[in-house]
């Protein structure tokens, strides 16, 4: 199903208008949730970490780290989390249910080939989705940080903000845009797969919803850790 | 519109063959060596009780399931050897009125009638009028900006037939067009398929538990002229020798054929199984 998702792209008929309207609900349809637990983890590293830097003495390294470990970690990883909590959820029950309804069947039946009509456009556009969301929850994650610094570790916004953009570099960053690419297509991947191998009824929709959730958030964390161990082979090569 | 039989009658052979087709899943064969053929613009309705293997035969006759052995074959083609992508193309040919109407719930009445054309990428300006005058023949041209969970139970199983025939197909295959339907509603919809097949020109299968749909189907018809349904002389058809229009009627007992005939056979039949279903 992945590759056939895939293959898709390369023949016609392309569904671009669905793709369009899975972008807006995937991509802003997440941006409240994404943006409001970004702000808090930003703002909560701070307060974990700067405590333990106050204490030698060198407060002024909490930009570097929460810059690091939000851009490396916890934006793309903390992001494909949550966003598979509400679109691998979201995909496997309307799925699901169009399959219990025989709406694949219909589509099916009018000449549709569904794993074109609606796992294509879905893969395709969480995996372009993704990589901007967890961009946008890395700036608000640095921005909640900034004010957790400022109220509560007294230092500078400008020191901050300086600070944790000089702790990135290009490697950071490609690894940080390059793994919500890879959860897009985990978690929109299985949420297709199991909102169309439904069995048993609404009942069945609601155990698939839930398995899409569980495994999504599973195998992101899984992917998680082989990700990283070649992102910092290949940064160690290359850059 | 021009008849959809038109192109049916062009290719030899029946519209729809099954050949000692076999379909079974873990639990064992539900069909079990069913063999018939329905020529071009013959109605076949399919009886018999729930999980006999109705629906399974409308799924077969449109490619959505293959079976585990035997042939299938639909306007000449041999469907149960068909890949997918070419059973794509061939559907557009078929006409499928699913139990429960299958609409797109997140769609309107007019989007879902609509959808096969949009597939086949026909102009916007030829599409508005092709949609109003199948919901008008369904009698619910009103419904098109409304959506499917707006309608009754009824009004989604005409808008489902209106679907089914936007691009005029050779064959129209029904799932228990009336299951749950109250006795109005039902002979509203059997009136539909009636108009269909008779103005059309269209091949049916239909998949029914109610022996009055098919006894409908077989003593009435739409006059065209007339432009009301009128029962149908006896002598109608030797007279007119429209024999090919006929009703037929085949009955399934445990995933085989255990009745095949016409309304005349079946009504006076003394078989206590068939029985059942004339009481």
């Amino acid at each position: 199903m992945a590759a056939r998702s895939v293959k898709n792209l390369a023949t016609g008929p392309r569904y671009f208008q669905d793709a369009l309207d899975q972008m807006d609900d995937i991509g802003v349809g997440s941006l409240p949730i994404v943006l409001i637990s970004g702000f808090f983890i930003g703002a909560v590293m701070v307060l974990q970490t700067g405590s333990q830097f106050t204490r030698f003495g060198q407060a002024a390294l909490t930009g570097d780290i929460v810059a690091i470990a939000l851009v490396r970690e916890l934006g793309p990883t903390l992001t494909g989390i949550l966003v598979a909590g509400r679109c691998s959820s979201g995909i496997a029950s309307e799925l699901g249910s169009m399959l219990v309804t025989e709406q694949v069947d219909a589509m099916r039946a009018m000449g549709t080939d569904p794993s074109r009509k609606l796992i294509t456009p879905r893969v395709l556009a969480t995996v372009l989705m993704l990589p901007l969301l967890t961009a946008l929850n890395d700036f608000v994650g640095l921005l909640g940080g900034c004010v957790a610094s400022v109220f509560s570790l007294r230092l500078g916004a400008v020191e901050f903000w300086t600070r944790a953009i000089k702790a990135l570099d290009f490697a950071d960053l490609m690894q940080g845009f390059t793994k919500p690419m890879v959860y897009g297509f985990i978690l929109a991947t299985v949420g297709c797969y199991k909102g169309l191998n439904v069995r048993g009824g609404t009942q069945g929709v609601g155990r698939a919803t839930t398995q899409a959730v569980v495994l999504a958030s599973v195998l992101i964390i899984a992917a998680d850790l082989f990700l990283t161990k070649l992102a910092l082979y290949l940064g160690d090569k290359l850059f | 519109m021009t008849p959809a039989a038109a192109t049916a009658t062009t290719n030899s052979g029946p519209a729809v063959a099954f050949d000692n087709v076999y379909l079974g899943f873990d639990e064992g064969d539900i069909l079990r060596g069913v063999s018939f053929s329905v020529p071009a613009r013959e109605t076949l309705v399919l009886l018999g009780e729930t999980g006999s293997g109705k629906t399974l035969t409308l799924k077969l006759a449109a490619g959505l399931l293959k079976p585990t052995r035997g042939n299938v074959s639909v306007l000449g083609h041999q469907v149960s050897s068909m890949s997918e992508k070419e059973l794509l193309s061939l559907r557009e040919r078929i006409g499928f009125v699913f139990q429960e109407g299958a609409l797109f719930d997140s769609m309107t009445v007019g989007e879902n009638v609509a959808y096969r054309l949009r597939e086949e990428h026909v102009k916007e300006t030829e599409i508005e009028p092709r949609v109003q005058e199948a919901l008008q023949f369904v009698e619910l041209e009103h419904t098109a900006d409304q959506l499917p969970s707006e309608l009754s139970g009824g009004m989604r199983r005409r808008v489902s037939i209106a679907r089914a025939l936007i691009n005029r197909p050779d064959i129209v295959l029904y799932d228990s067009p009336t299951a749950g339907l109250d006795p109005i509603t039902s002979q509203t919809i059997i009136s539909l398929i009636m108009r269909l097949r008779d103005v059309y020109g269209v091949t049916a299968l239909l998949a029914t538990q109610r022996l009055q749909d098919g006894f409908a189907l077989a003593n009435f018809c739409f006059d065209k002229e007339a432009k009301h349904v009128v029962r149908v002389s006896p002598n109608r058809r030797p007279k007119d020798g429209q024999t090919a229009d006929a009703t037929r009627f085949m009955v399934y007992k445990d995933g085989r054929i255990y009745f095949e005939g016409d309304p005349q056979e079946l009504s006076s039949t003394k078989d206590p199984y068939l029985r059942r279903f004339l009481v």
